[in-house]
């Protein structure tokens, strides 16, 4: 029994060391630890909108996040880190579902991706969900905002890092509601993500104890938002919310402030990044209420990371740069932890983990779902930037417990 | 009722600024038969150029209003020189494919340069607030636009019609072998007219800065509203740019008031019934259908 141990011991060591060879010895003494990777290095894809509408959100500059995030494993694990070579492959989906999904494709067969990170716009998220999935490798969203990825569409490599558009109901018609801003109206635009966010909107307001008079939907995209808005105005409400992005919101909020409502009528806005403020002038936004999920200047930990970051970029992070760095510093300490990279033993250490870090405060991956939980923030833009980038007060913090709710229903792990 | 008056100001509004963006378009159509596609990456130039003045040279929306138009004059006579000229001879559909191509360049470049998220500007002092009737209320700067835009419009209609310029303008399109016989350089006269289309374009996009997001793609989605003003005023007339112009800006607000998710639908079903009815336009030439 024993001599059979042995032998089959010597008999896995031998062909080990003769893949090794054949691998040419790239296994050298140095490296011993890194049998455990495949192709003996871990390969971070990194799949945005490198030219359009995201691209100044996230886009190139998360690929400095994510060597940031490189740069602090190696420092902390040194000569102990199970991934001693790192590299970053990145592609730009162009925000069409389709390029989404065969650059996904691409970096999981011929790239060697272990992990595919970012993924703004959900119709694309949602086709590299799948990719995920029918490849068993990770995948982390961060810039997309679909419940989906979380609710029917959640599988066991999935994982949604940032926000979601319940969040974001939850934090800003559910406070400012709470706060006497009972009476709203909508105005949002006419496609699958205006839709669901003002579903959302809607459904947290009534929750709140307030009510919604109308829910306009206006042509998407649109340049002339005069009439939605003295439409949005009818009735008198307390509140008026817009649920558009980009450039649709920039108008909106331009119009908004030539409008009689400016001044009498709060506005709440669904989505906004802090690239936004930056693009319209903080004066524009002046006292618009939205959720955060992070904030670069909140503390002095916050701070310190957008300090190195503005170093290397010369700008400062959205919370979409934050949180590609978190999550790839926590996939990699779960490399770390498992001592491979293998699919289904990082997902076993990522599961049910509790985070605290730069963009996770009271975080914890939630097993149920694959929602990465954590305190977000209801934010007010200041009246005046004392520096460039320094837009927002924040006013409140959502406890994640309050943030998410409970898990997805309509997620079933498969 | 009051709801309805102020629906209907609005559109107006709204169609002061379509038709002046527009103009620019017939102008050129109708001297050199160019359905000039960059018409919407040029208004995105002008309120660039404009948002960039503010920023880096302190120039501010007054001035901007005079010296971008110069430059967009500039680069109209360029565009003409270099490219369009040389496909003047050919169909039509020559110039239409050079100008979407120049289009595509265009918003690349400013992508390139200035990112994707827009550029801040500001409502010029003494225009941010607002005008009110009773219970009807009009932001200053869409009234001023309004006002300005049918100014520019009226002058250009006068400039053409009633000028020796005008004359010699007008006779070299529409008789230009005759107008060479009476002795004047028809050639001379295309390259100015180019550049007055583009400087137009350039204008409106000034006057769209501090009211709409300046971002490269701003002109992509508005050029299709300005083909279906075109084509509702019949091409190349300057008197159908102005009428369709307020016209599309009147069913779009009573649109957004009394059908919000059709707003945009009722421009095109407005131009595809003027093209069954009168396939030239309401105040195109006949012969151009």
């Amino acid at each position: 029994m024993r001599s059979r141990t042995v032998q089959s011991t010597v008999a896995i060591a031998a062909s080990a060391s003769l893949a090794l060879a054949a691998c040419g010895g790239a296994g050298g003494p140095q490296s011993g630890g890194s049998t455990k990777l495949t192709d003996d290095k871990v390969v971070l894809g990194l799949l945005n909108d490198q030219s359009g509408v995201y691209k100044d959100l996230s886009g190139p500059n998360s690929k400095v996040a994510l060597e940031m995030a490189i740069d602090d494993y190696k420092a902390k694990y040194g000569e102990k880190a199970v991934a001693k070579t790192i590299e970053v492959v990145t592609a730009d989906h162009q925000n069409k579902a389709d390029i989404a999904n065969s650059k996904a494709q691409e970096m999981y067969d011929r790239q060697k991706a272990d992990v595919i990170l970012d993924v703004p716009n959900s119709a694309a998220a949602l086709a590299v969900a799948t990719q995920a999935k029918n490849k068993k490798k990770l995948y982390l969203n961060i810039g997309a905002g679909t419940t989906a990825l979380t609710g029917a569409s959640c599988n066991k490599y999935t994982f949604h890092w940032a926000y979601n558009t319940a969040v974001l109901a939850r934090g800003t018609a559910g406070t400012i509601t709470q706060e006497g801003g009972t009476s709203w109206n909508i105005v949002y635009p006419d496609y699958a993500f205006g839709q669901d966010m003002n579903k959302s909107f809607s459904a947290e307001v009534a929750t709140a104890g307030g009510s919604v008079g109308q829910s306009i939907a206006s042509p998407f995209p649109s340049d002339n938002f005069a009439t939605f808005i003295t439409k949005a105005g009818e009735g008198s409400p307390k509140v008026v919310g817009s649920m558009h992005a980009g450039g649709d919101l920039i108008n909106f909020v331009k119009q908004f402030n030539q409008s009689s409502l400016k001044g009498k009528v709060q506005l709440a806005v669904g989505l906004m990044f802090i690239t936004d403020i930056h693009s319209l002038g903080v004066d524009q936004f002046a006292g618009t209420q939205f959720t955060d999920a992070w904030y670069w200047n909140f503390d002095e930990q916050n701070k310190k990371w957008a300090d190195r970051f503005k170093e290397k970029t010369n700008t400062r992070p959205s919370f979409a740069h934050a949180a590609n760095y978190s999550a790839a510093m926590n996939y990699l300490e779960a490399v770390q932890e498992a001592g491979t990279d293998d699919a289904d033993a990082v997902v076993g250490k990522l599961e049910g983990k509790k985070i605290n870090d730069v963009f996770l405060r009271n975080g914890e991956i939630r097993k149920a779902d694959h929602a990465v939980t954590h305190d977000v923030y209801l934010a007010k833009v200041k009246s005046s930037a004392p520096e460039e980038w320094d837009y927002e007060d924040i006013e409140k913090t959502i406890p994640a417990a309050e943030a998410y709710g409970e898990a997805n229903p309509a997620c079933s792990m498969s | 009722m009051s709801e309805f008056i102020q629906y209907t100001l609005q559109g107006l509004a709204a169609g002061g600024f379509y038709a002046l963006s527009a103009l620019g378009l017939a102008v050129i159509f109708g001297v050199l038969g160019v359905v000039n596609f960059s018409h919407g990456a040029c208004y995105m130039l002008g309120a660039v150029i404009a948002a960039v003045l503010l920023a880096e040279l302190q120039v501010g929306f007054w001035v901007a209003l005079l010296v971008v138009p110069i430059l967009m004059f500039g680069f109209g006579v360029l565009m003409e020189r270099l490219l369009v000229r040389w496909l003047l001879a050919l169909d039509p559909l020559y110039n239409f494919l050079l100008t979407f191509g120049l289009t595509l360049i265009l918003v690349e470049a400013v992508k390139q340069r200035y990112g994707v998220s827009g550029l801040p500007y500001e409502v010029p002092a003494g225009l941010g607030g607002q005008v009110s009737v009773g219970s009807v209320n009009l932001s200053a700067y869409a009234i001023f636009a309004c006002v300005f835009s049918v100014a520019v419009c009226l002058a250009v209609g006068l400039l053409l019609t009633r000028t020796r310029i005008g004359m010699i303008v007008r006779a070299s399109t529409e008789a230009p072998e005759r107008t060479r016989a009476l002795g004047i350089n028809v050639g001379r006269w295309v390259t100015p007219v180019f550049g007055f289309g583009i400087a137009l374009a350039g204008l409106a996009g000034v006057l769209a800065a501090p009211t709409r997001a300046i971002t490269a793609e701003m002109g992509s989605n508005f050029i299709i509203i300005l083909f279906a003003v075109v084509v509702i005023g019949g091409l190349g007339s300057i008197l159908g740019a102005v009428v369709a112009g307020l016209l599309v800006g009147l069913v779009e607000a009573y649109g957004i008031a009394y059908a919000p998710t059709y707003a945009q639908i009722v421009i095109f079903v407005l131009m595809a019934l003027v093209v069954l009815v009168r396939p030239s336009g309401l105040f195109g030439r006949e012969e151009v259908a």
